[in-house]
C-alpha cells in the first residue's frame, strides 16, 4: 500500500499501513501456539486496514476458539440495523480490537430486527448482548419521501422517532443496559435547491428533525450516540451516500468508508468499557514549535503569529489544552536539557502552553521509551492511558517497539495538520463530560506538588496530617451518576471486582433498598481531587456483601479505603447485620489490590481456583481507626 | 495510467485481488471460473470484489454491467473495455 504524503481521513492515515505481509501474519497466528494472544491481535489491528484486511482479521477470531484476552475488554455487541450490515459487522469486530475490545457480534437475519428485539426468546435474545448498536436507515424509517404539507412532514418524523423509541424501550426490557444510538446522514441530493433549508418536507428537514429527536432520546434513555450524521458529513455526503450500491446490495453507504465507520463505532465500544486515553505526551522540538530549542534559542524557533509554520505550532499547542479543559492530562517528554526544554515556556511571548498545564514534564537524554514509562508511574496510570505526539518518525518507531500499548499517530509531514491528526484519531473519546473532568487534568498536577511535598516532611502521617484532607462520602444521587459511571468503567487498577455498570444501570442503583451504594470526594489544601472512590455493598439481615469497591490510584495511601469502610461498617451495624464480606476477583491489572480486604482486617474463608479470594470481617471485633482527616456528608448523623 | 493492459496482466492483478477478498492463499484464474467454481465467492464477498476491482482499476461498474457478468473471462473483458 503506499504511504499518503498528506491526511486522509478515509484511509485512516493516523495509522501506520497494514504490513505488505499482512495475510501472512495473519496465517502465522492462526497456525501458533494456542491460545492466541489478546496484544497480538490489536498489534494486527492497530493499522490502517481496508475493508477486505478486516474481514479477514474477523475470519481469524471466527476461526479460533481460544483467545487470551490479555489487556481486551470482552463485548457483546448486538447490530440492529435496517440495511445490509454484514460488512460492518466484519469491520467492527475487527476493528475493536485497536479500540481494547474483543467483541462478540450478533446479526440478526435481514429486516429482523425489530421483531427480535420484541420476541422473547429470540436470537438475539439468547445471545445476551451487553451493548446493541441501533443503525437505522432513512429510507426504512420512511423519512424518503418529500411533503408538500407541513404536518405530513412532522408525522414522517413522528412515526420515525416513536419507531426509534419502541426500540429503546424494547432493547431496554429484553436486558441490554447500553444502547449505542446513531444519528441518520443527510442524503445529498436536494430537492427544490438552496429552498430545502426553509422547507419541512424536505427529506434533508425531516432527517435534521429526526436527528434532534434523537439526540434528546439518547439523553432520556441514556443511551450513547454514534454521530454518523457528522461522520458522513466530515467525508462529505456526497462521497458517503452510494445509490448504485444501495439498489445493489442495500449497503447503507460507499463501501469504502466502511474502515472509517468502523474505527468509530470500536472507539465508542473502548470508551464505554473505559479503553480511551487519558494523557497526551508531547514531544517539544518540531512538534510544540518549529526548530530546535538547544540550537535555535528562544528567538530562532517559530512559534506564534506571523509565520504560517508558527500558527500551526500555535494551533497544536492549543489543541492540547483544548483537551487538557476536559480533564486530559498532559505531559512532556524530549529530548533535550530540562533547562533548555523549559525556556520557552518561561520566555517566549507566543507560548500558548504554560509549565503550569503540564503535569509531568520529562527532558533528558534517556530513551524516550522509558521516560514514558516514568510519565505513567508518576501519574499512576497504565502506559495504555497514553498517547504520543512525536514529528520524528524514528522516535515513533522506537516507542511503538517498545511500548505497543501506546498509541502513537503517524502524521503528515507538514504540521499545520497535525491537530487533525490527533484530533480525528479518536484517541480521547469520551461517552460523557462531568463537572470533575474540568478539574482533573488540575488534579494530577496537584498530586505532583503533594509528591514534593512529602519528600520535605519525610514523616508519612505528619504528611498526611499536613494535607487538611476533607473526604466527603454520601449515597449514589443525581448529581453524582455519570462520575460513578466513569470511575466505574475507568478503574482498572485500585478496583476489587472490575465489575462495569452502565450510567443507566448507576441510576437504577440510587434507589434500590436493597444496595448501600457510595460515592466519595477528598479535597486537601493543595486542591480538590473530586470523586475518587465508589463503593456498593448488598445488603442483607445478616451480612452486607462487597459487590463494588473502586478508587482512583490519585489518592492511594491517603487512608480513604480505611474512611470508607468506617462508614459503611457503622451503616451495617445500625441496621443489624453482624458482618462484612467481601471478595478479590483478579484481573491483568488489579494485583495491586490482591491484599485490600486483609489490610484492612478481613480474613480469608477461601479461594477459587481462578485465584479470587473471599473475605469476611466481623463487625462486632471491628474498631474504627483514628484518620488523619475531616469527614463530611450526610451519612455522618447515621454514623454517630 | 501507467499500467499496461493486457489480459496476462489482468488476470495477474485479479489473482491478488481474489486471493486479498476471499482470502486464499493461491489464486490461479482463467476465463472458465464461476462463482460456482470457488467456495468462499459469494454474494457477500462478490460486492467487496466488485469494489475492490473499481478501486484498483479507477472505474465503476453499472449495476446492469455487473448482473451480465457470469465468468472471469467476462470480467477481464470488462476490464480491458473499460480500463484501457
Amino acid at each position: 500500500m503506499r504511504t499518503m504524503p498528506g491526511f486522509s481521513l478515509e484511509t485512516l492515515s493516523w495509522l501506520l499501513p497494514a504490513p505488505v505481509d499482512f495475510r501472512k501474519q495473519i496465517k502465522a497466528l492462526a497456525d501458533g501456539a494456542a491460545p492466541m494472544n489478546g496484544a497480538a491481535l490489536t498489534g494486527l489491528a492497530t493499522h490502517a486496514l481496508d475493508l477486505n484486511k478486516l474481514t479477514q482479521l474477523d475470519r481469524l477470531l471466527e476461526r479460533t476458539t481460544e483467545i487470551e484476552p490479555g489487556p481486551l475488554a470482552p463485548v457483546r455487541l448486538a447490530v440492529l440495523a435496517d440495511a445490509t450490515a454484514e460488512y460492518i459487522a466484519s469491520a467492527i469486530r475487527a476493528s475493536a480490537l485497536r479500540h481494547g475490545i474483543l467483541a462478540e457480534l450478533y446479526l440478526p437475519d435481514y429486516g429482523q430486527a425489530a421483531h427480535e428485539v420484541l420476541t422473547p426468546d429470540s436470537g438475539l435474545a439468547r445471545f445476551g448482548a451487553d451493548m446493541v448498536l441501533l443503525a437505522f436507515d432513512y429510507r426504512s424509517l420512511g423519512l424518503d419521501s418529500v411533503h408538500m404539507a407541513p404536518a405530513a412532514a412532522e408525522a414522517a418524523v413522528e412515526g420515525a422517532a416513536s419507531r426509534i423509541e419502541m426500540m429503546l424501550s424494547g432493547i431496554r426490557q429484553a436486558g441490554t443496559a447500553t444502547v449505542i444510538l446513531q444519528t441518520l446522514p443527510i442524503p445529498p441530493d436536494p430537492w427544490c435547491g438552496h429552498f430545502d433549508r426553509q422547507a419541512p418536507g424536505a427529506v434533508s428537514a425531516q432527517i435534521a428533525a429526526l436527528n434532534t429527536r434523537i439526540t434528546a432520546l439518547a439523553e432520556t434513555h441514556a443511551a450513547t450516540l454514534l454521530d454518523i450524521a457528522g461522520l458522513a458529513e466530515l467525508v462529505g455526503r456526497a462521497r458517503w451516500f452510494d445509490h448504485a450500491y444501495w439498489h445493489r446490495a442495500k449497503l447503507p453507504f460507499a463501501l469504502d468508508l466502511v474502515p472509517l465507520y468502523a474505527d468509530h463505532v470500536a472507539r465508542i465500544l473502548g470508551a464505554l468499557r473505559g479503553k480511551a486515553r487519558k494523557c497526551l505526551v508531547l514531544d517539544l522540538d518540531n512538534t510544540c514549535w518549529g526548530g530546535v530549542i538547544g540550537d535555535d534559542g528562544v528567538e530562532g524557533i517559530r512559534l506564534g503569529q506571523g509565520s504560517a509554520e508558527g500558527e500551526a505550532f500555535l494551533a497544536i499547542q492549543r489543541y492540547a489544552l483544548d483537551l487538557k479543559a476536559r480533564g486530559i492530562v498532559l505531559a512532556v517528554c524530549s529530548k533535550n536539557e530540562e533547562d533548555t526544554a523549559r525556556l520557552p515556556f518561561r520566555t517566549h511571548p507566543d507560548i500558548a502552553l504554560k509549565e503550569d498545564d503540564i503535569a509531568v514534564f520529562i527532558a533528558n537524554w534517556d530513551d524516550k521509551a522509558t521516560n514514558i514509562r516514568r510519565i505513567a508511574q508518576t501519574l499512576n496510570i497504565g502506559t495504555d492511558a497514553l498517547a504520543f505526539l512525536d514529528d520524528n518518525p524514528a522516535e515513533r518507531a522506537r516507542v511503538r517497539q517498545m511500548l505497543p500499548e501506546v498509541a502513537v499517530p503517524e502524521l503528515p509531514d507538514d504540521p499545520a495538520w497535525y491537530p487533525a491528526a490527533l484530533a480525528q484519531a479518536g484517541y480521547f473519546e469520551t461517552t460523557g463530560l462531568s463537572a470533575d473532568d474540568a478539574k482533573r487534568a488540575e488534579q494530577y498536577r496537584a498530586n505532583a506538588a503533594r509528591v514534593v511535598a512529602m519528600e520535605t516532611i519525610g514523616d508519612y502521617g505528619a504528611y498526611l496530617s499536613s494535607l487538611e484532607m476533607v473526604c466527603d462520602i454520601r449515597p449514589f444521587d443525581e448529581i453524582g451518576r455519570t462520575r460513578i459511571a466513569q470511575l466505574i468503567n475507568k478503574t482498572n487498577q485500585f478496583n476489587l471486582t472490575t465489575r462495569r455498570y452502565t450510567e443507566a444501570q448507576v441510576g437504577e442503583m440510587q434507589n434500590d433498598p436493597d444496595l448501600f451504594a457510595l460515592q466519595i470526594r477528598l479535597t486537601d489544601k493543595f486542591g480538590d481531587n473530586g470523586m475518587i472512590s465508589v463503593v456498593i455493598f448488598h445488603k442483607s439481615p445478616d451480612k452486607w456483601t462487597c459487590d463494588t469497591w473502586l478508587m482512583s490510584c490519585r489518592v492511594l495511601g491517603r487512608r480513604v479505603e480505611e474512611a470508607t469502610l468506617a462508614t459503611v461498617a457503622t451503616a451495617a451495624r445500625a441496621a443489624g447485620a453482624t458482618q462484612l464480606a467481601g471478595s478479590y476477583t483478579p484481573s491483568p491489572k488489579n494485583r495491586m489490590v490482591a491484599e485490600h480486604f486483609a489490610k484492612l482486617g478481613f480474613n480469608c474463608t477461601f479461594e477459587d481456583p481462578d485465584g479470587t479470594t473471599h473475605w469476611q470481617l466481623n463487625l462486632a471485633a471491628y474498631k474504627a481507626p483514628e484518620l488523619p482527616m475531616t469527614l463530611t456528608g450526610p451519612l455522618l448523623e447515621v454514623a454517630t | 495510467m501507467m499500467r499496461t493492459m493486457d489480459r496476462a496482466s489482468i488476470y495477474e492483478s485479479l489473482n491478488e485481488i481474489f486471493a486479498d477478498v476471499l482470502d486464499l492463499d493461491d489464486v490461479d484464474l482463467t476465463d472458465n471460473i464461476t462463482a460456482n467454481d470457488i467456495e468462499e465467492w459469494d454474494s457477500l464477498s462478490h460486492i467487496r470484489l466488485v469494489v475492490s476491482i473499481e478501486r484498483e482499476y479507477s472505474f465503476k461498474f453499472s449495476n446492469a454491467e455487473i448482473e451480465a457478468l457470469t465468468s472471469v473471462g467476462d470480467l477481464v473483458d470488462h476490464i480491458l473495455a473499460k480500463a484501457a
